[in-house]
């Protein structure tokens, strides 16, 4: 199958099933959140992605902005042309066949003119090792973005400051991002760059912890300190307000702490293509 | 859980309470950022509206394309605090029933108790369980907004959670 098939096809999988990681995180609050009204909720989305897998409808009306994350081999042997074209291609494809909604405007300001292709994607190139390519798709609901923030901490706040910063930015969300949320936080760089690595951190399988156990505790510290403000499921309290917790760091300058929260809804949409070298293109 | 009637009387409105589960049948018209933003220009330049506000109930929410075959495609609500610009004026002008998902500003909730109106939550990003509640779904003005013109929809069993009340409960503690 082309690329751009397999494109297509995970993405019109994305947006009317969620990843097993995903499903079993809403199931386990589900079964362990106690108040009626949150608890009501849970049940209505679990319904929700029962009837989306039997009508094909797509689970959410916001079937989001498609952000892509390209890592491309250094030695794939793909031009940057070819795999740019298979992902309009295989984005386009999927929003015609799926009944993606018609979410994106040309300009952000004056006109707000509808492109009626959900297009452009935003796409993040980025080099990695090897000859295969990997290509990562979030379906990101804006509900949510709009909730997403960026602190530029002081260097010596250390990771009290960071789970702060991120309480406060979850604490103003509120019921409005359409909790339980998955939780991306972006450490280090830049203003942007921790911006981009919250988008990042989104990507990984909600089942997994950060591979150092200082960040794997931070995580586990900020969902704690998440949980303690009793949004709740549709924020009508309870438990649980967060599933998940990711960090994503990297290098910064001495003067400073960059930290970019990036704050999903509990539909958690995401298409992955993996191509290795001999491959169809 | 309750099963009413829309519109909902005001004895309705009235009796529930923060955290009523409801149940609406009848009918509900369809808008949020845009149609807010042209509605409200509407009231302050004294132009008719394209529907009477009085008494009747609105809901944020802006569809998927329907499959070939099927009313209306996923079809959710939206967050609720983008149309609280908006929301006390057209409070003040009739309407009765805000249906979305999140909180609502001090003054919504001042425009809300002044007026005997109430504010329900949808679940949030249940599109498809949405969907299979719309019996009938028609564009009443603005249709070049696509997936934001403003709808008139027939629905039945609508589920939904009283956010705000007439009187003093609201779920939104924190």
């Amino acid at each position: 199958m082309k690329l751009a098939e397999r494109i297509r096809d995970a993405l019109k999988h994305a947006v009317v099933e969620l990843d097993e990681d995903v499903l079993a995180a809403i199931q386990t609050a589900f079964e362990r959140e106690q108040f009626e009204a949150p608890k009501a909720v849970l049940q209505a989305i679990l319904k929700n992605l029962a009837l989306a897998k039997e009508t094909g409808l797509p689970m959410c009306q916001d079937t989001g902005l498609l952000l892509v994350f390209a890592d491309v081999g250094r030695s794939c042997p793909l031009s940057l042309r070819e795999i740019e074209a298979s992902i309009m291609e295989g984005c386009s494809m999927a929003v015609e066949q799926a009944y993606f909604r018609r979410s994106i405007v040309k300009e952000p300001v004056f006109d707000r003119i509808n492109t009626q292709t959900n297009l452009p994607p935003v796409i993040w190139w980025n080099s990695v090792d090897g000859s295969g390519l990997q290509i990562r798709i979030l379906l990101k609901g804006f509900g949510s973005e709009n909730c997403s923030s960026v602190r530029m901490l002081n260097p010596t706040g250390g990771k009290e400051a960071v789970v702060e910063a991120v309480k406060q930015i979850v604490k103003t969300a509120g019921g409005k991002p359409c909790p339980p949320i998955f939780v991306g936080v972006g450490l280090g760089g830049t203003m942007d760059r921790a911006a981009y690595l919250s988008k990042r951190a989104l990507l990984r399988d909600v089942r997994l912890s950060h591979s150092d156990p200082r960040y794997a505790k931070l995580e586990q510290d900020i969902l704690a300190a998440i949980q303690g403000l009793g949004i709740g499921s549709g924020g009508l309290g309870g438990s649980i307000t967060a599933l998940h917790v990711a960090i994503e760091e990297e290098s910064t300058h001495i003067a400073g702490l960059p930290l970019a929260v990036s704050i999903n809804c509990w539909a958690d949409r995401k298409a992955v293509v993996e191509w290795k070298e001999g491959e169809d293109a | 859980m309750r099963e009413l009637q829309l519109p909902l009387s005001e004895g309705d409105i009235a009796s529930l309470k923060a955290y009523d589960q409801v149940l609406l049948t009848g009918k509900l018209y369809v808008g949020r950022d845009q149609v807010h933003s042209l509605l409200f220009e509407c009231i302050q330049r004294n132009e008719d509206l394209p529907f009477s506000l009085e008494g009747e109930a609105i809901y944020y929410m802006g569809p998927s394309p329907a499959p070939e075959g099927k009313v209306i495609g996923s079809c959710g609500p939206t967050t609720s605090a983008r149309m609280d610009p908006f929301s006390p004026l057209l409070l003040d002008h009739g309407l009765k029933v805000m249906i979305g998902k999140g909180p609502r500003s001090q003054s919504v909730v001042d425009a809300i108790r002044r007026n005997k109106a109430v504010y329900l939550q949808a679940f949030g990003g249940c599109g498809a369980l949405y969907a299979s509640t719309v019996k009938s779904a028609r564009i009443i003005a603005f249709e070049h907004l696509g997936p934001e013109a403003l709808l008139l929809l027939e629905v039945e069993k609508f589920p939904a959670i009283v956010a705000i009340d007439s009187q003093q409960g609201s779920v939104f503690a924190y």
